[in-house]
């Protein structure tokens, strides 16, 4: 069955390929850098197992077994960065998660269309500009001799210094993030807000409903679907929650303890302290792997939920 | 349309009020900004300007503007928004194309190869070493070939692809039209606003972007704007070109902080510029990404 099918295959195939050419040609570009960019160092993982030296290249440097990983798991800092990532994951989870959905659902009361546009554009402004032009002004800000610590002198309370302390850093990167994103976030909450039926509230009206009343059985039912498929989402790349643009254009030596994550991690023990790159690669890979394993997870519960999940 | 209510109420002041005060808080930093950017020593140490700028002293900006390796990566910067820009969108609009069609052989596996790089990469050693081995170190073109495709933006242009009409594709096909003179005459002419907005998204990126630059790049020269900027903020003198260093001499003591500043409100000002005009083509492109094939 099989022999007998595959000639008739093979010439099926070649003459796909013979009248769609073009077609074929023009993904020539996207697989060639999906290959390179991609792919390729998807194979470099392989020196997770290495130890890489430099004049031997990827292929030819010697194997150590799982050595780098066993290092890794009795590492301390390695551990700490794995809990900071974790934390400040969870802490977005808890502290930003709800922010978007609420600006959403009070923007989405206001009447006036215009006044609705212009705190949109407003709001979902920063969303645009780099962590570090932002980390500029915020340390800016918050200097010693910035408008916070000048307002602060001049009230007679004490100096402050949220980036260089221990306790505050962490909320600092919280609240820093709320600023940026929560407007930008709050859009797919606006989007899904258009879609419910504006006869709900007709009807919600003639049966004398508040408007918290309103919000509460009209509007919160219509955006709870997608409420929930961004928190499982948010749930499965918790790997991912910390940003790494915001952290590392924030934090310095004093607050290590609180800061550092594990692409941080990585990055400086690859090119500040030059430890071995098989060593940071078995820690990069720990990353991705644990990543993919919860994302995948949750788009399982997002596609069994009865919903359309990202894959 | 919901029922209008002319009365105001309480509940309206507050959202208003609410609101209010989250614009003060999102928007005061930049001008704060502006403000500090005007400053000078002098000033500074007599007043605290919040409110409005008790000077214009545009000293920051003289130093910067003079600054030949200001000029530089204003040029790299401008290269690679422009250049990358391009090339995201001719790549990503083909790519995305073909993956729609169904004709195409093996057409599931390969999205599904795609979509995997979302979920996992070699990380950054990897990274590094391909692009270190490309012999890109130092090149111009390390910022532009690692941001060459958005995977999630490939596909949201894929969907799109996927739901416009098979009929446009086949009444081209029968005049003889080839499967790039269909996408060109027929495609993109009728998908400019949708196209507008990736090119955006596009070229937001290629402009804040950093991270590549700050990997691959250590020749002054070529520098991007962003990594003059975060050299300024954090080392200042050393950054400077010797005819900027001599300007700071010759004025005498120089307010760091405003030349930081006036740096950062150059980097931001064309987003600051064209955002207010362009904000509704960014957030129709989220409401097409929720919309799913």
């Amino acid at each position: 069955m099989r022999n007998k099918g595959g000639g008739n295959r093979t010439n099926f195939v070649l003459k796909s390929i013979k009248s769609n050419w073009i077609l074929y040609v023009m993904l020539i570009p996207a697989i060639i850098w999906y290959l390179i960019f991609c792919y390729a160092p998807m194979g470099g993982v392989l020196l997770a197992f290495k130890n890489y030296q430099y004049n031997r290249g990827i292929f030819g440097s010697p194997w150590v077994g799982v050595q780098h990983f066993a290092q890794m798991f009795s590492d301390s800092d390695f551990w700490r960065a794995v809990i900071n990532t974790l934390i400040f994951s969870f802490g977005k989870l808890i502290f930003h998660f709800p922010v978007p959905i609420i600006v959403a659902v009070l923007l989405n009361e206001m009447r006036s269309p215009g006044a609705k546009k212009v705190f949109q554009t407003i709001l979902t402004f920063p969303h645009f500009i780099s962590w570090v032009v932002l980390s500029g002004i915020l340390i800016m800000i918050f200097s010693s001799n910035g408008i916070i610590n000048q307002v602060f002198a001049s009230l007679g309370i004490s100096q402050v210094a949220p980036l260089m302390s221990l306790k505050s850093f962490r909320p600092f990167i919280w609240i820093s993030q709320i600023w940026k994103e929560a407007g930008w976030d709050s859009i797919i909450y606006m989007a899904a807000l258009t879609n419910i039926d504006p006869q709900l509230y007709e009807a919600a009206d003639i049966d004398g409903a508040g408007r918290w009343q309103k919000m509460w059985y009209v509007t919160w039912p219509g955006i709870r679907n997608v409420v929930c498929i961004m928190l499982i989402l948010q749930v499965g790349g918790i790997m991912g929650g910390a940003c790494f643009d915001q952290i590392f254009n924030l934090y310095s030596a004093p607050v290590y303890a609180v800061a550092d994550i594990i692409d941080t991690y990585v990055y400086r023990l690859s090119f500040m302290t030059g430890s071995n790159f098989g060593y940071t690669t078995a820690v990069g890979l720990f990353k991705s792997v644990i990543g993919v394993i919860l994302i995948t997870a949750a788009n399982k519960i997002v596609v069994k939920s009865g919903e359309e999940g990202l894959f | 349309m919901r029922k209008k209510n002319k009365r105001v109420t309480g509940f309206d002041i507050g959202l208003y009020t609410i609101f209010g005060i989250l614009g003060l808080l999102t928007l005061y930093p930049f001008y704060y900004v502006l403000i500090v950017s005007f400053a000078n020593t002098q000033a500074s140490a007599t007043y605290s300007p919040y409110l409005y700028p008790h000077v214009f002293d545009l000293t920051g900006y003289q130093m910067i503007i003079g600054d030949i390796y200001f000029f530089k990566s204003l040029m790299t910067t401008l290269f690679v928004t422009a250049v990358g820009t391009s090339l995201n969108m001719v790549i990503s609009v083909m790519t995305a194309y073909v993956l729609s069609r169904k004709r195409l052989l093996g057409r599931k596996q390969l999205i599904v190869l795609i979509t995997f790089t979302m979920l996992f990469s070699g990380g950054l050693i990897p990274t590094y070493l391909v692009v270190s081995n490309l012999g890109l170190i130092n090149s111009i073109w390390a910022m532009i070939f690692p941001g060459m495709i958005s995977t999630y933006y490939v596909i949201i242009m894929k969907n799109y692809f996927s739901g416009l009409p098979q009929s446009l594709e086949d009444a081209a096909k029968i005049d003889g039209a080839n499967d790039l003179k269909v996408l060109y005459k027929i495609y993109l002419p009728i998908s400019k606003p949708f196209m507008a907005t990736f090119a955006l998204f596009y070229a937001v990126e290629r402009w804040n972007e950093w991270w590549n630059a700050y990997l691959y790049i250590s020749d002054k020269n070529i520098k991007p704007l962003q990594i003059y900027l975060r050299d300024i903020l954090v080392n200042f003198s050393n950054q400077l070109s010797t005819q900027a260093q001599s300007v700071v001499n010759s004025q005498g003591k120089v307010y760091v902080q405003s030349v930081q500043m006036a740096t950062i409100v150059i980097t931001m000002l064309p987003i600051m510029c064209l955002y207010p005009f362009l904000q509704k083509y960014f957030v129709k492109g989220v409401m097409i990404g929720a919309i799913k094939e």
